[in-house]
């Protein structure tokens, strides 16, 4: 899905709020939370493509608001809902007051056919799919021509993994885009790379 | 939901919500405390940059252990005793030279190898880092701290995929000939991410 997590090459943030060292938590819930949605994991209540994209669905105004843990919670919460081990009443009951979750899930989709095997320093073009559920192309490589530099080992395909849809698992590429490519006169020179999955991918026509 | 509906109930303040997940949690026999005391303990005592420092550490003073980290960043730290999550089926060690400058990001959401390089900082969670630095790195590194010469190519590395990233700094001049222990001590996580130099 197109959505407001989308971020990359986004304008009008202003500078990072940047201190070297800077701390992971803030707050002692964001220590708890973390350790709660941590054993959610590890019992496998539900998968990293699961969690990411209930983070995801999320209402856009709640997403841009939240802070890191805050969508963090919303995704766990979410998920215990929809899989049946709590109730958003339950919830707000105990928490006495409202408890925002993600908006409902979209379908996924499985493994686009005619996947292709890319080698380093192959051109490659990312497919201008566009898809109603998960997906870990961001927008700003959609139809994009790159390099391939490697290829991973195969992982669980998100598009997939995040719906419970069946598919095999598959390599990602780390694809090497030039910025001042994407965004001609209007970025800082440098090399961009991404992970992307051999679906998204066909050969530079 | 509209944020002007002030028909709808006020909501729960964060540590409210965190507190319902933990009573819905117990009501079904969990013990929340006990799982938030192992795992705090962890966040406290495992997932921190000592351990990618190691890593650091050893391949500046290991020429054949560098060449191994370079090749297979996974099996190179498992060498050391070090774990990544099942998920995390692959990790890519980037070198940092005179001329390269390799930074780490995840536009995404806010993937990290974790367990190597330690929980990420806020601000690299923040909309702000996700939103800007494929597209203007070297203003951002700069407001960061981190000026690099003209020369300098970066190479910007978004993690949207399970395999995870970390970035091999260059090792300050003045510590040639240090032991890997006091080595280890100069890295930070933020060198390992790729925003600041050592």
């Amino acid at each position: 899905m197109d959505g407001i997590h989308d971020l990359g090459g986004r304008q009008g943030f202003g500078r990072i709020r940047y201190a070297p060292n800077a701390p992971a938590f803030h707050a002692p819930w964001e220590v708890r939370l973390n350790a709660l949605y941590s054993v959610a994991v590890k019992l496998g209540i539900f998968n990293m493509d699961e969690y990411r994209h209930a983070i995801e669905r999320m209402e856009p105004r709640h997403y841009l608001t939240a802070g890191y843990y805050e969508r963090t919670l919303t995704s766990l919460a979410t998920l215990g809902v929809e899989k049946g081990v709590w109730s958003s009443e339950e919830l707000e009951r105990r928490a006495g007051g409202r408890f925002p979750l993600a908006a409902p899930s979209a379908r996924g989709r499985t493994n686009v056919t005619g996947r292709e095997r890319f080698a380093a320093g192959d051109r490659v073009r990312v497919r201008s799919d566009h898809v109603p559920g998960h997906v870990r192309m961001p927008g700003y490589i959609r139809g994009k021509c790159g390099v391939v530099v490697s290829e991973s080992p195969a992982y669980p395909f998100p598009d997939a993994h995040a719906h419970a849809v069946a598919a095999v698992d598959e390599p990602t590429y780390d694809v090497r885009f030039e910025a001042t490519e994407r965004w001609p006169d209007c970025a800082d020179a440098a090399l961009v790379h991404v992970g992307v999955f051999q679906s998204y991918l066909e050969r530079e026509p | 939901m509209p944020a002007h509906d002030v028909s709808q109930p006020t909501v729960a303040p964060l540590d409210a919500r965190v507190g319902a997940i933990e009573a819905a949690c117990e009501a079904r026999g969990m013990d929340p405390d006990a799982i938030v005391a192992e795992l705090a303990q962890h966040a406290d005592e495992q997932w921190l940059p000592r351990h990618g420092a190691r890593v650091v550490a050893k391949a500046w003073t290991d020429p054949e252990y560098r060449r191994r980290l370079l090749a297979d960043g996974r099996a190179a730290v498992t060498e050391l005793g070090l774990t990544l999550p099942v998920h995390h089926r692959h990790l890519v060690v980037l070198e940092n030279t005179p001329t390269v400058q390799n930074v780490i990001c995840c536009t995404l959401c806010s993937c990290t190898a974790f367990t190597i390089i330690g929980l990420p900082p806020d601000w690299y969670k923040d909309l702000e880092y996700r939103a800007r630095v494929v597209r203007e790195s070297r203003t951002v590194l700069r407001e960061m701290g981190l000026d690099l010469a003209p020369q300098v190519e970066i190479r910007v590395w978004d993690t949207t995929a399970d395999k995870r990233y970390m970035v091999l700094p260059e090792q300050p001049a003045a510590t040639l000939g240090w032991g890997e222990t006091a080595l280890a001590q100069i890295v930070t996580r933020d060198a390992m991410i790729g925003v600041a130099r050592l």
